[in-house]
């Protein structure tokens, strides 16, 4: 047995990088400190998909990864508007040769931040955003607010290691000397803990952001008795507790990025942010899902020069979000194949892009069956990055850290099944051009 | 063996005193040799002949760098170009995609580039967009300044623990040396507020004068090859040229057994201000280089403006705020726990504004004012004061006083009573543009004695030929040659023919091991890990770079002297 410390979880954008495990017979038989249940569940393995496969007159058959990479190659070569779609569970080592690749297909790169925080970047891209790393806010935030966000669910250590739990610098009294803000359409578990909870109304966050920002701003009569089902009184008890604060922190989740105003929102948000700027410090960061969406962003961003939904038909790069993201291609059956990575387009894109998605040849590669499996033509199992395979990743505050291989894999990670595709399709496309 | 001959070329090598002598250049395996046998002949005819351009201060790659790129797509289209069977795609103007950066920068005769700030705890983000630049070596300097372990210790007076401590960001970091940013000034901003140079920092109970002092000790305990690499306090603020020269005085007496200054600062236009508020704004660029021209412990580079849009993006955050509220244009802002800070904004510097004007003025006074050209490097702070395509735009400035009059024509009339630039007449030659973009900026970060900068014997084969002659006095033709050289050959291979790039070889990245006492290191490594404890939000053992991250490694090893 072998016991490993300082791992590196790769389930979501916390990226817990204090996990010890134990290694038995090239297994992890336990974890013992550090990770929630669901990075545990993740460092101990599960089901597998155990051998690549191709569609075969409806059904999958194995084959050899040498089989599975012609066919592959040969639907890629082949297609007139690939979609290369996914690339947010996997490392940055992996999203260049998809980069890559796509340049050399003259494909449609988007990543999974185009269903999630895409909206939170045409924001950014707006106004900018006023953000500081997660160690920041544990030194020194005593006012944290979650907005359309329940880290006690989705991000489980989030408030333990960075945030309203954590200890710091100048909050080594913890969640005694903080407050809590929560904002939400329901109540969640996260939302029990706080000292003020905003109940609002379904879609009316841009309401609320903008009553805030009025008070904030010292407008506060032009302000009405209740906003988005939300009281004044209670609008301005959380303004002065943001004023008040000696370094205030806004998280914002998934319940502000796809309702109502969208991307507004954010905008709204991250304006609030810099009215309450005005008073102190203030700070606000998107709780990213995927523990390297943000890795994709910023690898797509230095090599294409834009963070998603980027077209290389031209040659050069070309970013419409709107026009050019995987959804939108689908809806408009615009692409004829597509390769989807470290992601699950078959359980989380709109029924109407799934449709077309299961007509068109479809490429996969994961090391885990999902519903997307249910309709691919091709699949690769793929070592699983952080337990199987070593490689950067971005943590929700842009931090990079390196996932540590724990055990030996009889699969190939996904680095190197990318790029033995790549190689195939240039020497597809070199006998063509001969 | 791969053979290279270039004849028949005007050379001009600094470093070796060449003043534009006709002179043969001969390349074994990537190194200037004496002769060779069997070489690749070019024929110069003429040309001008420069060792590689070293740009000694760029922000290129990392987190700034790319949050840059990200909230600005009307950025990065202005640059676009499609894929070839050479390079690959292209996007941005003052925020190039990575590739971009190395093509660019090549074209121009640049074979290295300093990145210039690096925060040591996302130096692994720095060193991804490194890996991805291509052709062009490269380094960077980790931000050392506002960090926790470094306060407190010039607090207790602790300058070889603080050496100790130096030493180890450096290797954990892959770093080059020691950067210096708005200290204290960027851990205030934790609190939204900044400070001067000899304010005190509270809970660490230190001025920035004294944490300036106590790295430049360090750093010369560490007999490092660059000096200690300073952005002075109060960036961007009229009136600032005192606490500029103030800082210089800092230093005076530090002692160095390198053959260089003991302080570079940098950017030095955005702290070469007068006046007290933007209606007097005024250039003091002749009081800074009447301090350089008098005294040799310091250098400095110009940070010149190029007109037009920009983003600017700096470690020093509270002077990314005030930019801000300047322009109401969007802002992005990271603070890096213990240790840093960050700001974006996109700024416009136009030619009918006074103060773009007089600030457009300052960064030539500076380089035409400094007596010594191996006191002055060009840069352009890229992409601060504007991006480095702009550099053969100033060579052409500096070069031509009739182009400079053109210029100030066009320019807010204020040039001619706030501004020296209309009453200077000196012209640069061609030796000392040759000096200001490679013989100083080399000998300066301690490179030239590792082969860069210059065409000595055992230097490495890097050279740029540019397409004019050394008669040259057309600014316009001036401007042309050095933006697409005839020839750029990079470690001997050709990189640019013509103005295209035609090879894409990996850059090295170059980075200093100093080694320091065990004993020292120990007991640093004490408080080091109480940090990590307790207030890092990474682990001690995750923290360092991985040397996966730095694939073409070259290591630079000092000592700590006793």
């Amino acid at each position: 047995m072998v016991e490993i410390t300082d791992v590196v979880c790769s389930l979501c954008g916390c990226v817990c990088d204090d996990i010890t495990v134990e290694v038995e017979d090239n297994k992890v038989t336990k974890v013992k400190r550090g990770a929630c249940s669901v990075g545990k569940s993740k460092l101990m393995g599960h089901n597998r998909i155990k051998s690549p496969a191709i569609r075969v007159n409806g059904e999958l058959k194995d084959c050899s990864y040498d089989e599975a990479i012609k066919k592959a190659a040969e639907i890629l070569a082949a297609s007139r508007r690939p979609l290369l779609y996914g690339w947010s569970s996997t490392v940055c080592e992996a999203d260049k040769v998809g980069v890559e690749l796509s340049e050399e297909l003259g494909a449609v790169i988007d990543n999974t931040a185009s269903v999630c925080h895409g909206p939170s970047v045409l924001a950014i891209q707006d106004v900018g955003l006023p953000s500081c790393t997660l160690g920041e806010v544990k030194n020194r935030a005593d006012v944290i607010i979650y907005w359309g966000a329940n880290p006690a669910e989705a991000h489980a250590n989030h408030m333990k290691r960075y945030s309203y739990v954590s200890k710091g610098f100048w909050t080594e009294e913890g969640k005694k000397a903080k407050k809590l803000v929560v904002v939400d359409v329901r109540a969640t578990k996260t939302s029990k803990m706080a000292d003020v909870f905003l109940q609002l109304e379904q879609g009316k966050d841009y309401l609320v952001f903008s009553a805030l920002r009025a008070i904030l701003y010292g407008h506060e009569e032009v302000v009405p008795d209740e906003v988005g089902g939300v009281s004044k009184k209670d609008l301005l008890e959380t303004a002065e507790m943001m004023k008040g604060a000696k370094f205030g922190a806004t998280f914002f989740g998934m319940g502000v990025t796809h309702t109502g105003a969208r991307q507004n929102n954010i905008v709204n948000a991250i304006q609030m942010t810099r009215a309450a700027h005005t008073h102190t410090k203030f700070t606000i960061t998107p709780m990213r899902g995927h523990y390297n969406v943000a890795g994709i962003n910023q690898v797509c961003t230095w090599e294409t020069g834009f963070p998603f939904a980027v077209d290389l038909s031209r040659g050069y790069a070309w970013y419409n979000p709107g026009e050019l993201s995987a959804t939108d291609l689908l809806i408009r059956q615009e692409c004829d194949a597509a390769l989807i990575i470290a992601s699950d387009p078959g359980a989380h894109f709109p029924g109407e892009s799934i449709k077309h998605l299961a007509k068109i040849p479809v490429i996969q590669i994961d090391p885990f069956p999902n519903p997307t499996t249910e309709f691919a033509d091709v699949v690769f199992p793929a070592a699983v990055s952080g337990v199987e395979a070593a490689g950067n990743v971005y943590r929700m505050d842009n931090i990079p850290i390196r996932l540590r291989k724990l055990i030996d894999s009889e699969y190939p990670e996904d680095e190197a099944i990318l790029k033995r595709i790549l190689d195939e399709v240039r020497a597809i496309k070199e006998k063509e051009d001969k | 063996m791969a053979e290279v001959l270039i004849k028949n070329g005007v050379v001009y090598d600094p470093l070796n005193g060449v003043k534009g002598e006709k002179k043969d250049i001969c390349i074994r395996d990537g190194k200037v040799v004496e002769s060779v046998k069997n070489p690749k002949v070019i024929d110069a005819e003429g040309r001008v002949v420069m060792p590689g351009g070293v740009d000694i201060h760029s922000h290129i790659a990392g987190g700034k760098v790319n949050s840059g790129r990200l909230f600005r797509p009307e950025d990065g289209r202005k640059g676009l170009e499609a894929k070839t069977k050479v390079c690959r795609m292209q996007s941005g103007y003052s925020v190039p995609n990575t590739f971009a950066v190395g093509y660019r920068y090549a074209k121009m005769g640049y074979t290295f580039v300093m990145e210039a700030a690096m925060p040591p705890l996302a130096a692994r983000h720095t060193h991804e967009e490194l890996v991805d630049i291509p052709i062009l070596d490269n380094a960077a300097l980790p931000l050392l300044d506002n960090n926790w372990m470094t306060m407190e210790y010039v607090n207790g007076g602790d300058i070889d623990l603080l050496a100790a401590y130096v030493a180890w960001i450096m290797k954990a970091t892959k770093g080059f040396g020691v950067k210096i940013v708005n200290p204290g000034g960027t851990e205030m901003w934790g609190w939204g507020k900044n400070c001067s140079l000899n304010d005190n920092v509270p809970t660490f109970d230190v001025t920035p004068a004294e944490i300036i002092k106590g790295l430049a000790e360090a750093n010369e305990k560490l007999e490092m090859p660059h000096s200690i690499h300073v952005h002075t306090n109060m960036l961007g603020h009229p009136g600032n040229f005192e606490i500029t020269k103030e800082t210089y005085d800092l230093v005076k007496g530090v002692n160095t057994v390198k053959d260089r200054q003991v302080m570079h600062t940098t950017h030095t236009q955005f702290h070469s201000y007068g006046g007290t508020n933007w209606g007097d704004f005024e250039s003091k660029a002749d009081a800074i280089a009447g301090y350089i021209n008098q005294n040799d412990h310091a250098t400095i580079d110009i940070g010149s403006i190029i007109l037009g849009d920009t983003t600017t993006m700096t470690a020093d955050g509270p002077m990314e705020y005030n930019l801000y509220q300047i322009t109401g244009r969007k802002w992005t802002n990271h603070d890096v726990e213990l240790e840093t800070g960050s700001g974006i904004t996109p700024f416009l510097y136009s030619g009918k504004s006074p103060v773009n004007t007089i600030q457009w003025a300052i960064g030539m006074e500076l380089a035409l004012l400094v007596e010594d050209p191996w006191k002055i490097a060009l840069t352009t702070d890229h992409p601060n004061a504007g991006p480095f395509i702009g550099y053969p735009i100033l060579i052409s400035m500096l070069m031509s006083q009739k182009r400079r009059e053109e210029s100030s024509a066009d320019m807010h009339k204020v040039i001619y009573d706030k501004a020296l630039l209309p009453s200077i007449d000196r012209e640069y030659s061609l030796y000392e543009i040759a000096i200001i973009t490679r013989g100083m900026t080399a000998k300066a970060l301690g490179l030239h004695e590792h082969g860069k900068g210059h065409l000595g014997v055992g230097a490495d084969g890097d050279v740029a030929i540019y397409d004019m002659s050394p008669e040259e006095r057309d600014a316009g033709k001036i401007q042309k040659a050095f933006l697409n050289t005839k020839y750029t050959i990079k470690g001997g291979q050709i990189v640019v023919k013509d103005g295209e790039v035609v090879a894409t070889p990996d850059g090295k990245t170059y980075f200093v091991t100093p080694e320091c006492d065990d004993t020292l290191t120990d007991e640093m490594l004490v408080k080091l890990k109480d940090k990590f404890d307790h207030y890092y939000s990474v682990t001690f053992n995750n923290y360092p770079v991985q040397d996966d991250y730095v694939p073409n490694p070259y290591e630079i090893k000092t000592q700590m002297r006793g």
